[in-house]
């Protein structure tokens, strides 16, 4: 829950950012790092950098990375510590969890993809229509995003489950859906912000007609800050996956998401304290670095 | 003994270098003008000698002598006694030198509060009379008021007072009128120049102007790429410059340089641009506010035709309704052989004041060129190429300039740019707005030329907009003067500039600086 809650904040303030920036390109959208004069990058964004890459190479050939079944269990082996055969330690019935761990980075990833890709685009399309049209349109588009706003993330997400019925797919839609709103504030504010520029006034001024003007300059310009956004919505939204698959909403066991593998070593928090703990601590640095490279994005498009 | 003794400064920014090892006095009770381009290294210095860099520039070398301390060894810290005591700095822009959320007077008083001068009641009192001293009339409610509240001349003036609360020996003023009207400008300058004779203070004047400088120091010292290229009296470097560099600077300053009037006679062909009784209102919370009021000229075909005034006189507004981005409330515009709707931009195009703004950022130059003939559809693809290249010879750029994006340009260049889209079209009508007031004098100079080079060959008829009657002496056949939105006083260059008949005319080219010392 407060995964969600503290996603919309986040949002929010980089929301408020977003309206100081200057110019903005796709082109200048790079990792840029602080120390740009001395050309060292930052150690911070190298980690960064780091963890995502080591968990999207799980999620792609997560028998690089262990021998262990993720889904069978052995036994003999329930509730071990970490050792150096089991880096995780071993759950209930057995399973090696740093297995389960690896394996379940591919329904994590893909599930924030699905919502990221879900935000991004509708929120984009809401708020550059709502910023391009004005009007009647824009009050209307930005008052039914004020509604988005006003409901609790999780609540919006459970009640598009409750609609959608549950599933690793649903979870991605519905958690998407809620970062609809963030979004399409953020497109819009940009776009209205190009939009007063003199050189939309001079494109127009050199006899551009509006769909033109808008694909050739309006849209390109206004994209920096949204790309930032989206980086920072995939850390939130594998937060907010794990969330629901925590409550069990999300995949059915024994699938090794990462949520369910939280809510099911739970009931051994007391005397396996690896079983929440190790995947937690994933989560965690997932979602940390994913903000960390948005914040370098941000900062790039300035 | 100097007041101010720089001996071999040199200041880098990142390792790259901005001052590269420069050396000048500042004598007490003395104006010292420090002019040059933009990049120069002037405002550097300025910053130097307050210990305000901007984050990453490192003092590398050389001495800052106040009296007999060395300031560039100095901390932070200890600058900040020295700074507003010792050293009174008039900051550039006063839009932004203000806190906005605090009252005026508290604001001047802080200058006290923080060195320790005075109770609350003593403050006050040299609050409200450094405001009358600065020529803000009824000081006791400007102390109360907020910046926002007051004019740009106003601000500026509360920030002399700032400058000049703790009596200091030095005042620092960093292009303290670029951003005024030249009426405001004037009054200002004279201002400084009041509070030198009454306090004894010096003054480092860094300015672009170099008409401001000529008219307003006793020495000058002209700066280019770090160094200092001439210094010296400042009558002996305008009359007989040194430097070729210098010889330049004073060439293309457009108030210093004496030029025939432009003369054009009828062609016959009739005008170009008629405006009649223009009207323009603009709702400022429950009052209209007519920003044009009953504006009529009309412009011949191949001239140019100058509306000239200050901030908040509708020449903007009229060239917006000219070219068509704002309609009038009532009167008219009309553009012989333009045609209505969106063709209307093939006939008349607008180059806007701020090259860095008004050209799309993730364009490149050709792309940016290109638009317009796409927009219309002129040619083919291999003949838009043709027409781009063509253009950009045009406008003096070089070959490899399509390829480059915006940021990577000068200003000169961007406007350029600007120029070669406008053209693209094959318009008969520019409107000029501002089109070279954010430019570097010498760079000016040579978008003038350029402007009336293209005039010449392709028969264009201009519409400059500009508050700067020095470039509009230069480039203009005929001239409106305006005035809370009227049109005070029109005519030809010459009969504006000879025979004034308006008092705000005369006003106007009274505050021309000259060189009069």
């Amino acid at each position: 829950m407060s995964g969600i809650r503290t996603g919309k904040l986040l949002a929010g303030k980089f929301h408020a950012g977003g309206l100081r920036l200057r110019t903005v390109g796709l082109r200048t959208v790079g990792l840029r790092t602080g120390r740009r004069r001395t050309g060292r990058p930052e150690t911070g964004l190298v980690l960064a950098v780091l963890v995502i890459a080591v968990v999207v190479l799980w999620a792609l050939v997560p028998g690089l990375f262990t021998a262990h079944d993720p889904i069978a269990g052995v036994p003999a082996e329930k509730l071990r510590a970490p050792d150096a055969r089991h880096l995780f330690g071993t759950d209930a019935v057995g399973r090696d969890l740093f297995a389960r761990v690896v394996h379940g980075s591919v329904h994590s990833l893909s599930g924030a993809f699905v919502a990221v890709t879900v935000g991004l685009l509708l929120g984009t399309l809401l708020g550059s229509l709502a910023g391009s049209a004005g009007g009647l349109l824009d009050d209307a588009i930005m008052r039914l995003v004020d509604v988005l706003l006003s409901v609790p993330g999780l609540l919006l997400a459970l009640t598009v489950i409750i609609l959608l019925g549950p599933g690793t797919v649903n979870v991605a839609i519905a958690v998407g859906v809620g970062s609809v709103a963030a979004f399409a504030r953020l497109a819009r504010s940009e776009v209205v912000r190009v939009r007063r520029t003199d050189y939309v006034e001079a494109a127009f001024g050199s006899g551009g007609r509006y769909p033109a003007v808008l694909w050739r300059h309006v849209l390109p310009n206004s994209l920096g800050p949204v790309v930032a956004l989206a980086a920072l919505q995939f850390g939130m939204a594998i937060l907010a996956i794990s969330t629901l698959g925590f409550l069990g909403y999300g995949a059915e066991p024994p699938t090794p998401e990462w949520g369910l593998l939280i809510s099911e070593g739970r009931n051994y928090l007391a005397t396996s304290w690896w079983l929440t703990t190790l995947p937690g601590a994933v989560v965690v640095a997932v979602v940390l670095a994913a903000g960390r490279i948005s914040r370098s994005i941000g900062r790039g498009t300035e | 003994m100097s007041l101010l003794d720089i001996r071999d400064l040199a200041v880098s920014y990142g390792g790259r270098p901005a001052l590269r090892g420069i050396s000048f006095t500042v004598e007490p009770e003395e104006v010292v003008a420090l002019v040059g381009e933009s990049g120069s290294g002037k405002s550097t210095t300025a910053h130097a000698i307050t210990g305000l860099l901007p984050r990453g520039g490192t003092v590398d070398g050389g001495r800052i002598l106040l009296g007999d301390a060395d300031l560039a060894s100095w901390s932070p810290r200890r600058l900040e006694s020295v700074r507003g005591t010792r050293i009174g700095l008039v900051p550039q822009d006063p839009a932004n030198s203000l806190n906005p959320v605090k009252t005026v007077g508290a604001q001047i008083g802080e200058v006290f509060r923080l060195h320790g001068r005075g109770d609350r009641r003593t403050v006050r009192r040299r609050v409200v009379e450094l405001l009358a001293r600065v020529g803000l009339p009824d000081p006791e409610t400007r102390a109360r008021q907020y910046p926002h509240e007051l004019s740009g001349g106003m601000r500026q003036r509360v920030l002399i007072a700032i400058a000049i609360a703790l009596e200091p020996e030095l005042i620092i003023a960093d292009e303290p009128t670029s951003a005024l009207d030249v009426t405001v400008q004037r009054r200002v300058l004279d201002l400084i120049d009041d509070l030198r004779a009454e306090f004894g203070t010096a003054v480092l004047l860094v300015t672009h102007d170099l008409g401001v400088a000529a008219a307003r120091s006793d020495r000058l010292v002209v700066m280019k790429d770090g160094l200092i290229e001439e210094r010296g009296p400042t009558a002996a470097v305008v009359a007989a410059p040194g430097a070729a560099y210098t010889a330049r600077l004073l060439d293309d300053a457009p108030a210093l340089s004496a030029r025939d009037f432009r003369t054009a006679g009828s062609d016959g062909r009739g005008p170009a641009i008629v405006v009649r009784d223009l009207v323009k209102e603009f709702t400022v919370g429950r009052h209209a506010f007519r920003a044009v009021d009953g504006v009529s000229f009309e412009v011949a075909r191949g001239t140019t035709h100058a509306l000239v005034g200050e901030s908040g006189s509708g020449k903007t507004t009229t060239a917006r309704m000219v070219a068509r981005f704002a309609d009038p409330a009532s009167g008219t515009v009309e553009i012989p052989g333009a045609e209505p709707g969106r063709l209307f931009r093939r006939h008349v195009q607008l180059v806007y004041q701020n090259p860095y703004g008004s050209l799309d950022p993730r364009q490149s130059v050709a792309e940016i060129v290109e638009e317009p003939l796409r927009n219309f559809r002129l040619g083919d693809r291999a003949a838009r190429r043709t027409r781009v290249a063509e253009l950009l010879d045009r406008v003096a750029l070089p070959a490899g300039t399509g390829t480059r994006r915006p940021r990577e340009l000068s200003g000169g260049q961007r406007q350029r740019v600007a120029i070669a889209r406008a053209l693209a079209a094959g318009p008969e009508v520019l409107v000029l707005d501002e089109a070279v007031s954010a430019l570097d004098v010498t760079v000016q100079a040579q978008i003038l030329g350029l402007l009336e080079e293209l005039q010449r060959d392709l028969g264009l008829t201009y519409l400059f907009i500009s508050h700067d009657l020095a470039v509009v002496r230069q480039i203009s056949h005929t001239v409106s003067v305006m005035s809370e939105g009227r049109i005070v006083e029109s005519g030809t260059t010459r009969e504006v500039f000879t025979g004034p008949r308006h008092p705000y005319t005369r006003e106007l080219l009274a505050a021309i600086p000259e060189p009069v010392r």
